[in-house]
Parts: structure tokens; sequence; C-alpha cells
């Protein structure tokens, strides 16, 4: 009996400590960035003086730069107007064609799904050499519109992804129902549909804010210095001068995705409770 | 022409192909009155609910038309058709209170507050659901979820509602109330009901007159009684109660009666197929129409049969013989005095009265009910 039990609690010990090593290696690289950013000397490592918690080896001087320097500010704004513009262009969009492609009476579905879905396999190395040169010809290269557009392509498979499975739980009766009782189609969508796959709907804005929020590859292809995002301006700052406004930023946008996602994870459940 | 004798739905010559090959529904002719309970039974697969899609405006025919008092309805969607629908699954907005769902077809109609709310509330009246506005579908039994599901489908106060297999999630004891209850708010509001279901007991316990479907075709159509009494085919006696089927050939015609040789005996039977000397025939026995050990000479048929097996079941015995061939041979014995020294093994002559034993078209049997 006892060699039993003993094997069991080892191998459950084992167990708990692979889960806690494979916890550690994905979060330990972004967790040391969070103190390293309130280092009072311009370097990436502990100082001394910060191993002993010298509160002088402390401080906030790099999150002062970024909000004095205009270049931080600008890219932040940046982020922002283009990730917001086109998580609302990729969600309509992708809303719409997950709604059409759940059709049965919609021919070349399966076709038009792979081709919809694309942008997620390219490699965005390619996807972005691509965009340069065909936004280029229509001169919407360095443009923010471009940028938009080019991240809104890059966020919609991930709406049509998630808004398909959830019409897939869809009860197609509910919006014969609605017509019955004599709706419109537009109000059908808006008093019915709508509020019953919101959750995938914004599930999927926040996989499309994130995707353009985290890009760099198509802003390094088709952004001037006016466009820089933030990622794209952090790439600069580690090539050009490196000073710890990076972890700065880095600690900022960590905080940031955590309360995108806390805030998404509300929204989504209120919007399920029945 | 009587009031009730106006047509309020038409199918005239409906056929409709999904395919383009097979015809779920073929050249379906049927009139459905003001204010009656029309019920489309059939097994699954009959093409009952298509029909009812189609009347709704979710499906097209592929040829024929619909009216709906006279009017072609071909060209208008569903939501222009003014029906109440009833479904399944009962269909009801999970997002929305009860309330909400009932004041949905009264707010796309632009009714303002305090009528809408006066009709919700009515309408939850009839179904004897006062006071449940504020609750969610979620939060009430499925019988609940029913009663909010027909009241929506008639707080609009349309003249034609149609109800697709409405009681089929519901629990035995629950279903036998509500068909109850449906009956009752339809004879209260006189509005036309069409009805679909697979269920024949509760098409009978419901409707005025019942269209018995098969594959996509009417069978026959008539009031409920009619259709147990005098079935015209072997699937409409088959499928609505019990009956005793024996499969034969007709040796002569006389009139209304013929006799038909089957199993090696011969019966005389009431003619209801059109059919000649020679043809195949299915004949149908009610099991209650057949008497055990008669008085000698009272009915015209009379046949040696053996007992197979007695089941008592309080007012009566549903006693199993062999006779004309056949071992599946069913007689209801009222359970009255008289019939205790019966025992399986017996031999006993059975009877019956050729008008009780109707011929009909030959069975196939293949199809399951």
């Amino acid at each position: 009996m006892a060699p039993v039990e003993t094997r069991e609690r080892v191998g459950r010990y084992l167990y708990t400590g692979f889960c806690a090593a494979v916890f550690l290696f994905l979060v330990a690289p972004i967790l040391v960035i969070v103190p390293l950013s309130f280092n009072a000397q311009p370097y990436f490592t502990f100082t001394e003086g910060m191993l002993r918690l010298d509160a002088e080896a402390w401080s906030l001087r790099w999150y002062r730069q970024i909000i004095e320097n205009e270049v931080w500010t600008r890219a932040l704004l940046n982020s922002l107007i283009i990730g917001v513009a086109s998580t609302v262009l990729a969600t309509g969009l992708g809303t719409l064609a997950a709604m059409g492609l759940s059709s049965p009476a919609m021919p070349g579905r399966r076709l038009a799904m792979g081709l919809l879905i694309s942008p997620m396999v390219t490699p965005v190395i390619i996807a972005a050499a691509g965009m340069f040169f065909f936004y280029s010809n229509l001169g919407l290269a360095q443009t923010h519109l471009g940028l938009i557009l080019a991240h809104a392509s890059l966020g919609t498979p991930f709406v049509v992804i998630t808004v398909t499975a959830t019409l897939s739980g869809f009860d197609t009766n509910l919006t014969r129902a609605a017509a019955s009782l004599g709706a419109g189609p537009v109000r059908t969508f808006r008093r019915v549909q709508f509020p019953l796959i919101a959750p995938g709907v914004i599930s999927g804005a926040l996989f499309a804010f994130a995707t353009s929020f985290d890009e760099v590859v198509v802003v390094l292809f088709m952004a001037a210095i006016e466009q820089r995002t933030i990622p794209r301006q952090m790439w600069a700052g580690i090539r050009e001068q490196i000073s710890p406004t990076i972890l700065a930023v880095a600690t900022f946008l960590i905080v940031f995705a955590i309360l995108l996602l806390f805030t998404v994870e509300w929204m989504r459940r209120r919007s399920t409770e029945r | 022409m009587h009031e009730n004798e106006i047509a309020h739905v038409e199918f005239e010559g409906v056929s409709k192909s999904f395919d383009g090959r097979t015809l779920v529904v073929d050249d379906l002719d049927l009139n459905v009155r003001k204010g009656e309970f029309l019920t489309m039974l059939g097994p699954s697969g009959s093409g009952k609910t298509t029909c009812l899609m189609m009347l709704a405006g979710f499906e097209t025919p592929s040829s024929g038309a619909i009216r709906i008092n006279g009017r072609s309805v071909h060209e208008l969607p569903p939501r222009k058709r003014g029906i109440g629908m009833v479904f399944q699954n009962y269909a009801l907005f999970p997002h929305m209170t009860v309330g909400r769902n009932l004041a949905f077809p009264l707010e796309v109609r632009g009714l303002d507050g305090a009528e809408c709310r006066e009709r919700v509330a009515r309408a939850l009246e009839l179904v004897r659901l006062e006071g449940f506005e504020e609750r969610k579908p979620s939060q009430l039994s499925g019988g609940q979820q029913q009663r909010v599901a027909i009241a929506r489908a008639l707080v609009f106060e349309p003249d034609l509602v149609l109800m697709d297999e409405p009681l089929g999630a519901l629990d035995r004891r629950l279903r036998e109330e509500m068909q109850y209850e449906i009956r009752r708010i339809q004879k209260g509001l006189g509005v036309t009901v069409v009805y679909v279901t697979h269920d024949q007991e509760e098409a009978m316990v419901m409707s005025d007159r019942i269209a018995v479907l098969r594959r996509g075709d009417i069978q026959q159509v008539a009031a409920p009684e009619v259709l147990y009494e005098e079935p015209e085919r072997s699937f409409v006696a088959r499928f609505i109660g019990e009956n005793n089927r024996l499969h034969g050939r007709v040796t002569s015609v006389d009139g209304d009666i013929c006799e038909v040789e089957t199993g090696g005996q011969t019966v005389s039977a009431l003619r209801v197929a059109p059919c000649g000397v020679g043809d195949a025939t299915t004949l149908s026995i009610r099991p209650e129409r057949v008497a055990i050990s008669p008085d000698p000479g009272l009915y015209t048929n009379e046949l040696d049969a053996r007992i197979e097996d007695i089941t008592f079941l309080g007012d009566h015995l549903r006693v199993r013989v062999s006779v004309c061939g056949r071992s599946d041979f069913i007689a209801k014995i009222p359970n009255i005095v008289g019939h205790g020294a019966m025992l399986v093994g017996d031999e006993v002559r059975i009877g019956w009265t050729p008008t009780d034993c109707r011929v009909l078209d030959p069975d196939d049997e293949a199809e399951t009910t």
C-alpha cells in the first residue's frame, strides 16, 4: 500500500512542480521588466542599491520621461487611434462576414472563409511587404488611414472566427420568430441577433485591438515618423538609445493589457447573463 | 354558404422540393376554414412541417399557390403575413423579459407604452401567467415558456396562428393539460389554428379536423371521429388508433359489400377502396369491434380462432388470437361478467359485422408510425 501512495504523492509533486516551472517560464521574462522599470540608473540590470531596497536606487524618472517626451505621447496617441479605428472596422466587417458565412444559402462558404482567415496564417512579413507595395501605389502608405486599413485586415479574421463560433449555437428559430412577429431584418439584428452574439463580437474586437496594438512589422513597412505606434517607438528606442523608458512603457502596456482583459471579461459576463 | 365554410387558408396544387428531385410536398390541396382548428398529422418526413413553413413564408413552394383570405401570399415576406407562430422550442428571446418578449410585436407595430403594457397584461392573463412580466424565459418551466410563446403569438391579435409541434418538449401530464388549454384559448378567441404534430392522440383531442399526411400527400381530411370510424386509407387506419390488418384478395363484389379471401378464410367486408375481383386489399378492423364467442348467428363473419394471450387491463381485456393465418389479431373485450372462463390455448369463435371491417388499399406496412 505504502509504496503506491508514496509514488502517487511524488507524482503529484512532480506534476505541480512542472506546472509551476511552465508558468514561471511564461511569465518571468515579462514580470522582471516591472521592477527594472523603476531603476534610478539608466541600466537594464538590477543595481546593488535596488537589491538592497535602497529608496534612492528606485525612481519614477522613466515614467516621467514618457509623459514629458513628445515622441512617446505621440506614439501612444497613434496606437490608440489606429487601434480603435481598425478594431471598429474589423469588428463591423468581421461580424457581417460571419453572419453571411453562417447562412446555409451562401455559396462557396468554405472558400470565402478560407480567404478571410488567410491573413492569420500568412507570415506577417509577407503580408506587410505586399501591403507596402499595394498601399504605396494607392498613396496610402505612410498615412494613418493606410495603417488603419492594414490593421483592420489583420484583425478581421479573429472577429470572423469568434462570431462564427457564437453563431453556430444561435437558434435560427429566433430570427424566424422575430420575422413572424413583424420585425424587419434591421430590427431583428439590433434587437435579437446582436444582443445574443455580443459575447463573440466583444471577444473578436478584443483580439482585433490587441493585434493592432502589438503589431510592429506592418508598421515598420508602412509608417513614417508621424504614424509611429508604441511598439514601433519601442523598436526604435531599443535600436537607437537604450533607455529604461522602454521598460516603463512595457510595464504600462502590461497593465493596460490586464485591464483590457478584465474589462472585456466583465462585459462578456454581463452580456451572457440571462 | 355557411360562415364557417369560408376558406381562410388555401393550398392549391402546392409542391415543394429542396433538391429538385424528391418532392417533400406533392401536389397538395387543402382548405382551412375560418376559426377552425386544423391539425396536420403525420410521421416525420411526411411534409407537415414544410407545409407550415410555406404558409408562414419561411419556405417557398416549388409550384402551386397558397392563399390567405383569398389573396396569394407568394410575394409576401413572413413579417408582412401577420401570422402568429409558435415554435417547437418556443423561440423566446432569451435576453428579454417575458414582458419585453410580448411587447416586441407591439413595438414593431408602433404601439405606445400604456396600451402596450395593457395588451401584454391581457395576453398573459389569457395564458394564466398574470404578473410574469419581469421574469426571464430561463426562470420559467417548460410549460410556462410554452404559455409565453403562445401569448406572444396572440398578443398582436392575428386571426391565423401556426403551431409547430409546440408540446413536443413537455412531459405527458403537462402536454395533456396544455392541449385543453390551447383548445380553450383558440375557441375563446375564435382564431384559426393550423397545428402540426405526429401525436395522433394530441390531434384527436384538439382538432376540429385532421389532415393526415404521408410522404407529402394528404391521405384524408376529416373530423377526428370520422377518421377513426371511417378511415379511407390503410395508412389512416393504421396511424389513427389501433387496428387489425388482414391482407387478402377480393373474391366477389356485391354493391358495398365484398368477400375477401384472407389467410385461407373468407370474410365479408365494407368496400371502401374502389376495388374489383382479384385486387389485393388490406382489411381494417378495430379491436373493440371484435367479439369473442358471440351468440351463434349474430355476425355474418364468424371465424375459428385460437387464444394466444390474454392481458388484463382493468376496464378491458386485451386478447390476442390467431386467425386468418395471423397471430397478432387483437380483440378488446369489455370487462363484464362472463369472460372469466377464457383461457390461453382455447379454440373459440370470433365475429364482427361486415360494416366494421373496411376494405382498404393494400398496405405495405413498411413504414412504421
